[in-house]
C-alpha cells in the first residue's frame, strides 16, 4: 500500500521540484515539497517522510548533503535519495559515505527511479509490519510491565489478579532484580486500591531510628533534628499499597512495630500520644528466604505468618530462559530510545550469548548489560561481541551464581561426583584437584554414600 | 466527465488519432471527438534533449478551459518532464487535462519491425491511463488493470485497456456526478 506514505522532495530548482512531486503523486504517494535545505529540515522536525529526495547542489546555506545529515539527525532511519546533474564519482561516495540511501543522476529513467522508491517502500512496509507484530508480541506477554510467556510466571500473572482487589498481606520472594517491585506494582494497579497510592519503602537503605520514622512518621521534636511533624509511609499510602521492600533486614523492635500494625491497623508516630487508623494493605518483598531466617531465629515466626498470607515466589531469570530474547528485544527498544542510539534488534549470535548467560543479577542484570552494550555499539544490530564483556565477567567468577535450594552438603556432594568422574574414579588425583587429603575425600565419599563410580 | 476532445499536439498520425475515438468513448461512456484545435510544440521543444516539454504543453492545451470536456493531447513527439529521461504521458491530476505520446510505443524504437496493431493498442491504453488520472486515479497495485504503473513498453503490453473493477468504480461515479 503506497497511500499511506509521504515523500518530501527537496529541490532549489521550481520546475525539478515539481515535475518529480507531480510524477511520484500519480504513483499515489503523498508528496510535499521544499526549495531550501532549511526549509527541508523545517518540514523533517515536523513529521518522518518515508522517503527524502535531496538535490545535492543547493544554494549556500545547507546544501544537499548538509540537508541530508540535518534530517539524519531528526530520523536516524531517514531513507535519503541524493540528486544531482553533476555526477562525479567524489560526490557520489561522498553521499553514500554520509548514509544516503540512493544517489541518482538527474534527469532518470523513470523505471531506475520507480525501481529505487518501490524497493525502499517494501523494506519500509516489512519494518512496519515487524514493529507492529513486535508490539503486538509484547502486547500478549505483557502484564503491567512485565513481560513473559513462562508458565509460572503466567500462574503469578492470573494469582495476581485473583488477588489484586483483597486486603490480604503478600509475601513477595525472589533473587534479587527478579521484579518483585514490578509484581508489587501489578497487585496494586490491578485492584481497587488502583486510584490511591502505591508507596514503596526499602527497609534494607535506612538505619533502625529512621525506617521507624520514615514507617511511622514523627512529632514535632520527637528527637534532635525533628523539627516539624512528618507524616510516615504508612500515613501517606492510606487507602493505597505499602510496599516494604526487603523485610528480612528490618530490627527484631521494628518486627515486633510492624506486627502490631499489621494485627491493629493503628500505630503512633514516633514522640507522639495520638494513636492513628490507616486502611493500607502492606505487601512485604525480600530476596532472603524469610523462612529460613525464622528457622535461624532472626525473623519473629508471628510476623512472617501475617506477611505470608500470599506467597508469591519469583522465579529467577535462570529458571525462565524462554523469556531472555523477548526482555532483551523490549529492553533494546526502549533504551536505544532514551539513549539515543541506532541500535534496534539483536543479532542471533547476541540472543545466543544472552540466552547462555546465567544471570546472577537476574532480569535488572540483563536490563543493565543491554544498556552497557547499546552505549558501545556503532552499528544498528547488537551482535555477541557488544556482549563480549559478559563472557569475560563469567570467566572471572563473578557470573557463579549460588544454585537456589542448594545445601552446602548438597553442593560438595556435588562437587566430589564431579571430580571424580573427571578422574575416572581416582581418588589420588580426585583429592589432589580438590586440595583435600585422600582420607578426607574418603570420610566425604563414605558420608554421601558415594563409590569411585558414582552413588552406591 | 461530459466528453473528450483529442487535441492534436504537432503532427500526429491521423489514423493513429482516429483510432483512440471509439475505444475511450467507450472505456468511459461519453462521446469522444477530434477537436479542430492544432498546438505548435515548437515553444516547448528542448534544443539539447530533442524532446517537447509535456507540463508545458499540458499548459498550451489547457488555455482552453474545454468547457466542462477533458482534453487529451496527442503528439508523436517525444515528451519529456524535466527530472526524468522521458515520459509517455502526463496528466492533470483530478483536471480535466492530459497528454499522451506515441514516440516510444513504436517498435522501431527498439529496432524492431513496424507493429501497426501493436502501437495502436499500446496508444489506446496509454490514452485511457493518462484521462484516469484527470479522474483522480492513482498508479494501481492490479497489474492487470489499465491504471497500474508502466514505464517501460513491456508493462504496457502486460496491462490491459480496461479498468480493475476498483478503479472502474471511481471512474462510474465521475461520470454519474458529472452527467448531475
Amino acid at each position: 500500500m503506497k497511500k499511506h506514505w509521504e515523500v518530501l522532495v527537496v529541490d532549489d530548482e521550481p520546475v525539478m521540484r515539481e515535475s518529480l512531486a507531480a510524477w511520484l503523486a500519480e504513483d499515489g504517494y503523498t508528496v510535499d515539497t521544499a526549495e531550501s535545505g532549511r526549509e527541508a529540515v523545517t518540514r523533517a522536525a515536523a513529521k518522518d517522510y518515508a522517503i527524502y529526495f535531496v538535490d545535492l547542489k543547493m544554494p549556500p546555506g545547507l546544501d544537499g548533503i548538509e540537508t541530508m545529515m540535518e534530517i539524519r539527525r531528526l530520523h536516524a532511519d531517514a531513507s535519503v535519495i541524493i540528486m544531482t546533474a553533476y555526477a562525479t564519482v567524489d560526490t557520489a561516495i561522498t553521499a553514500m559515505k554520509e548514509g544516503a540511501q540512493e544517489y541518482i543522476v538527474k534527469p532518470c529513467n523513470p523505471e531506475e527511479i520507480s525501481l529505487l522508491v518501490g524497493r525502499i517502500i517494501k523494506v519500509k512496509n516489512l519494518q512496519r509490519e515487524n514493529l507492529i507484530l513486535r508490539k503486538k508480541l509484547a502486547k500478549q506477554y505483557s502484564f503491567h510491565d512485565i513481560l513473559s510467556k513462562n508458565p509460572k510466571m503466567i500462574e503469578i500473572f492470573d494469582l495476581v489478579r485473583e488477588i489484586a482487589s483483597l486486603r490480604s498481606t503478600v509475601l513477595i520472594q525472589g533473587g534479587s532484580g527478579t521484579g518483585k517491585e514490578l509484581v508489587a506494582r501489578a497487585i496494586h494497579f490491578s485492584g481497587d486500591r488502583a486510584s490511591k497510592p502505591f508507596v514503596a519503602v526499602s527497609c534494607a537503605a535506612l538505619a533502625e531510628n529512621l525506617l521507624e520514622s520514615e514507617l511511622f512518621g514523627h512529632e514535632r521534636g520527637a528527637f534532635t533534628g525533628a523539627v516539624e511533624r512528618k507524616r510516615g509511609k504508612f500515613e501517606m499510602a492510606d487507602g493505597g499499597t505499602l510496599l516494604l521492600d526487603e523485610i528480612g533486614d528490618i530490627s527484631p523492635k521494628l518486627q515486633v512495630d510492624l506486627l502490631r500494625v499489621l494485627q491493629e491497623r493503628k500505630f503512633f508516630r514516633v514522640g507522639g500520644n495520638e494513636e492513628i487508623s490507616v486502611d493500607v494493605r502492606v505487601i512485604a518483598a525480600s530476596r532472603v528466604n524469610l523462612q529460613e531466617a525464622v528457622a535461624a531465629g532472626t525473623f519473629r515466626d508471628d510476623l512472617f505468618y501475617r506477611l505470608n498470607v500470599i506467597n508469591i515466589h519469583l522465579p529467577s531469570l535462570r529458571e525462565r530462559r524462554e523469556d531472555i530474547p523477548l526482555l532483551a528485544s523490549a529492553f533494546v527498544e526502549r533504551l536505544s530510545h532514551e539513549l539515543g542510539k541506532a541500535a534496534s534488534e539483536l543479532s542471533e549470535g547476541a540472543l545466543r550469548v544472552l540466552v547462555d548467560h546465567d544471570w546472577p543479577g537476574n532480569v535488572r542484570e540483563l536490563e543493565n548489560a543491554v544498556e552497557r552494550a547499546l552505549v558501545t555499539s556503532k552499528g544498528h544490530v547488537l551482535d555477541e561481541d557488544d556482549f563480549a564483556f559478559l563472557r569475560r565477567e563469567a570467566g572471572h567468577g563473578n557470573g557463579w551464581a549460588a544454585p537456589d535450594n542448594m545445601s552446602l552438603d548438597e553442593i560438595e556432594r556435588q562437587v566430589i561426583m564431579a571430580t571424580l568422574n573427571r578422574t575416572a574414579g581416582n581418588v589420588k588425583e580426585a583429592a589432589a584437584a580438590l586440595g583435600i587429603d585422600r582420607s578426607t575425600l574418603y570420610d566425604r565419599m563414605k558420608r554421601y554414600g558415594m563409590s569411585r563410580t558414582g552413588v552406591e | 466527465m461530459k466528453a473528450i476532445r483529442l487535441v492534436r499536439v504537432g503532427d500526429p498520425s491521423p489514423d493513429l488519432v482516429d483510432a483512440l475515438v471509439v475505444p475511450l468513448a467507450e472505456e468511459f461512456g461519453v462521446p469522444c471527438s477530434i477537436d479542430v484545435r492544432r498546438i505548435d510544440p515548437l515553444f516547448a521543444m528542448h534544443p539539447e534533449r530533442q524532446q517537447a516539454h509535456s507540463s508545458q504543453l499540458l499548459a498550451e492545451i489547457l488555455r482552453d478551459d474545454g468547457g466542462g470536456d477533458h482534453l487529451l493531447g496527442v503528439t508523436s513527439l517525444d515528451l519529456y518532464i524535466p527530472i526524468l529521461t522521458f515520459v509517455f504521458g502526463e496528466a492533470q491530476m483530478e483536471g480535466h487535462c492530459a497528454i499522451v505520446s506515441y514516440h516510444r510505443l513504436r517498435q522501431e524504437i527498439y529496432g524492431l519491425p513496424h507493429d501497426g496493431e501493436l502501437l495502436e493498442s499500446r496508444l489506446v491504453k496509454e490514452a485511457v491511463h493518462e484521462l484516469g488520472h484527470t479522474l483522480g486515479l492513482r498508479h494501481c497495485e492490479d497489474w492487470e488493470c489499465v491504471m497500474a504503473s508502466s514505464h517501460a513498453v513491456e508493462g504496457i503490453d502486460l496491462k490491459g485497456w480496461e479498468f480493475c473493477p476498483a478503479c472502474r468504480t471511481i471512474v462510474d461515479q465521475e461520470r454519474t456526478v458529472s452527467a448531475l
